[in-house]
């Protein structure tokens, strides 16, 4: 117990530190290119909690990160890199728009759920795919996933293009609108703060219960420790990284779903690049579910702090995107140092890769000769 | 097309090679474009533009081996970081330096050799054999796989890894420079935001439908180039196949490759791996 609040209170201090450090860096850069950070960095903290609006903005942005943070921590927790989040997204917002654009005569009560559903169910098959590809061949999840990404972009397009049977829109550049009835209900007058953000965070509650309070979960963190010491436990690998692929995939569409919903009303051709800002998220957050949430309101409030910054101190707003870039870096920085430290210790050996996953994500674990058959 | 698909790629496979995982070509290659255009913008001189996007794609090449190599840090966190970061830096820069967001004012183009072909494509296709030779023929070559294939043995004998590792990261950086540049200021003649779209990771796969072989590494680069081609007279040429396949192939077909369901796929054994592991 002591332990894992030494370690709880040792991942805060690094993730601030990252963070810290990556706002540093910024500084130096905001001042390279010729403002003032202090000018930058005041705009950028008022666009993001000034005032009610822009509490309700930066909550907005976060929901669809902690969706993806989520995502990520699940696959990474089991060993697995998921850089596919972007593709599950993708289609989860996709087969939503599609599903809430039909004007079925249901209730909200029948419609938001099936609209739901269809995105969940298709961000589902998209992370199950990499997972069963990898329980039965070796192949690295890290090159299928990246491979998934573009052919869910281009899945996309080719669906909306199919304008006679499908509702989308002429252009081939969205879905139609999404009705009403299948709408995400708004919480704030005045704001576009709608109630995705109260499922994210009941997604990371369920997601807590399930990593550390359940055989399922127990079972994903011994095989993302150590594949060989879950095999002589007794653990499927191959089913356990399966189902967590399609668990994490699952969470990222959910996230596209109610993106779309409750957002932007409609899916876009052009992806929003969540899925890679969800790896930052679910780096900075340590892969636990309450980190998660404080990364992603964190870079949420990034995001929306970031279009005053650019207006009142003429900082571009891409800047937001080098400091996520930093911030990644910065992580794994002080995962490093803190490795060296562990490896100089005379007892290091005693308790190899104890927090390995909770300070990485993950540390490669070793990895099979493809066509090695599953343990 | 392939040009600058094959410069990558031979980075990718050079950087693979020594057990170095490298999906931060992307972002190289982004920085290479960026640089080569910004530099020919300054200079007013497309071989000086070319020279400063290599080694601004080679700065960043060398973040990365600091990272993987002597951090030991993830190489997949790595390469996403840097991705994210050149795709910052550049897209911050751009309206910093000219005022407009999405493209930078037109510069001088490479040298050509005929009004579609830039000299820098005959240096891409010589590249290959002379990577083979690299590779396969010269002590340094076994050197380099030796570390990739199984890195605590090579240093068991005395070849330095990490000195290896870091000469193939950062040439990777340089061929990945020049696969930029090739796009910037090779066939067009500006920069515009996130230019790459993706031809770092075909890069990638091609490398790996290739099987991480110099001579299958060109044969799929002229594939997924011929690909791209193809999708882009598509409709011009009326045929019957949908644009969206087309563009999807090269990664369908690694796809199926990298799941050993069209023949087996042998990556470097070490790849991933730290001597220290």
């Amino acid at each position: 117990m002591r332990s894992r609040v030494i370690g709880a209170l040792r991942g805060l201090v690094g993730s601030t530190g990252a963070v810290a450090v990556a706002l540093l860096l910024g500084a130096v850069i905001i001042v390279l290119s010729g403002d003032d950070p202090r000018d930058a960095y005041r705009a950028l903290f008022d666009g993001a909690f000034g005032d009610r609006r822009s509490v309700a903005e930066s909550l907005v942005l976060a929901t669809p990160l902690i969706f993806g943070g989520l995502a990520f921590a699940i696959a990474a927790r089991a060993g697995l890199f998921n850089i596919g989040i972007e593709g599950q997204f993708f289609l989860g917002s996709l087969a939503a728009g599609l599903v809430g654009a039909i004007d079925l005569g249901l209730p909200l009560v029948a419609h938001l759920p099936l609209a739901l559903l269809a995105g969940i169910a298709a961000g589902a098959i998209w992370g199950w795919l990499p997972g069963a590809l990898k329980a039965r061949t070796g192949a690295s999840e890290v090159i299928t996933t990246i491979m998934l990404n573009y052919i869910a972009f281009q899945i996309s397009s080719f669906v909306l293009r199919q304008d006679a049977t499908l509702a989308v829109n002429p252009d081939f550049s969205t879905t139609d609108p999404v009705e009403a009835t299948a709408e995400l209900p708004l919480l704030l007058d005045r704001t576009r703060l709608h109630a995705g953000i109260l499922m994210a965070v009941v997604a990371a509650m369920i997601l807590w219960y399930l990593l550390f309070r359940t055989t399922f979960g127990y079972r994903i963190r011994t095989v993302g420790l150590s594949r060989g010491a879950s095999a002589y436990a007794g653990i499927p690998w191959g089913r356990t990284i399966a189902l967590a692929m399609l668990v994490s995939g699952l969470l990222g569409g959910l996230g596209g779903a109610v993106n779309t919903l409750g957002l932007a009303g409609r899916h876009y051709s052009q992806p929003a690049g969540y899925g890679f800002t969800a790896i930052a998220v679910g780096l900075v957050g340590r892969n636990h579910p309450l980190g998660i949430v404080l990364a992603g309101l964190l870079f949420g409030a990034l995001n929306a702090g970031s279009t005053r910054m650019q207006a009142q101190a003429g900082t571009s707003r891409e800047l937001v995107l080098i400091l996520q870039g930093l911030v990644i870096l910065s992580v794994a920085a002080f995962a490093a140092v803190g490795r060296i430290r562990r490896d100089t210790r005379p007892t290091a050996n005693i308790r190899p890769g104890a927090d390995r996953a909770a300070t990485v994500g993950t540390e490669p674990a070793i990895e099979p000769r493809p066509g090695t058959p599953a343990l | 097309m392939t040009a600058p698909l094959l410069f990558t790629a031979m980075g990718g496979l050079l950087s693979e090679r020594s057990g170095i995982i490298n999906i931060a070509l992307e972002g190289l290659m982004l920085l290479g474009a960026f640089g080569a255009a910004v530099g020919t913008h300054y200079t007013g001189n497309s071989l000086s533009g070319l020279a400063i996007g290599v080694a601004a794609a080679a700065a960043g090449a060398v973040v990365h081996a600091v990272w993987c190599i002597s951090l030991r840090g993830d190489q997949v966190v790595a390469g996403t970081a840097i991705n994210i970061l050149a795709g910052g830096i550049t897209a911050f820069l751009l309206p910093t330096l000219f005022g407009s967001a999405g493209r930078s004012p037109s510069v001088e183009q490479l040298p050509r050799i005929t009004s579609s072909l830039s000299i820098l494509v005959p240096v891409a296709f010589a590249l290959v054999p002379l990577t083979w030779y690299l590779l396969f023929r010269t002590r340094p070559g076994l050197r380099i796989m030796a570390a990739g294939e199984y890195p605590r043995a090579a240093e068991s004998v005395g070849i330095a890894v990490t000195r290896y590792r870091y000469a193939c990261v950062v040439g990777s950086g340089v061929l990945a420079g020049l696969g930029g540049a090739s796009l910037s200021i090779g066939d067009l003649s500006f920069f515009t935001v996130q230019m790459t779209q993706g031809r770092g990771f075909i890069a990638l796969a091609a490398v790996i439908f290739g099987n991480w072989s110099p001579f299958g590494t060109l044969a799929a680069a002229l594939l997924f180039g011929a690909a791209q081609a193809i999708q882009i007279q598509s409709q011009a040429l009326g045929l019957p196949i949908s644009q969206d396949i087309l563009v999807a192939l090269p990664y369908l077909l690694t796809l199926l490759a990298i799941a050993g369901l069209l023949r087996n796929s042998l990556p470097p054994a070490g790849l991933g791996r730290h001597a220290a592991d």
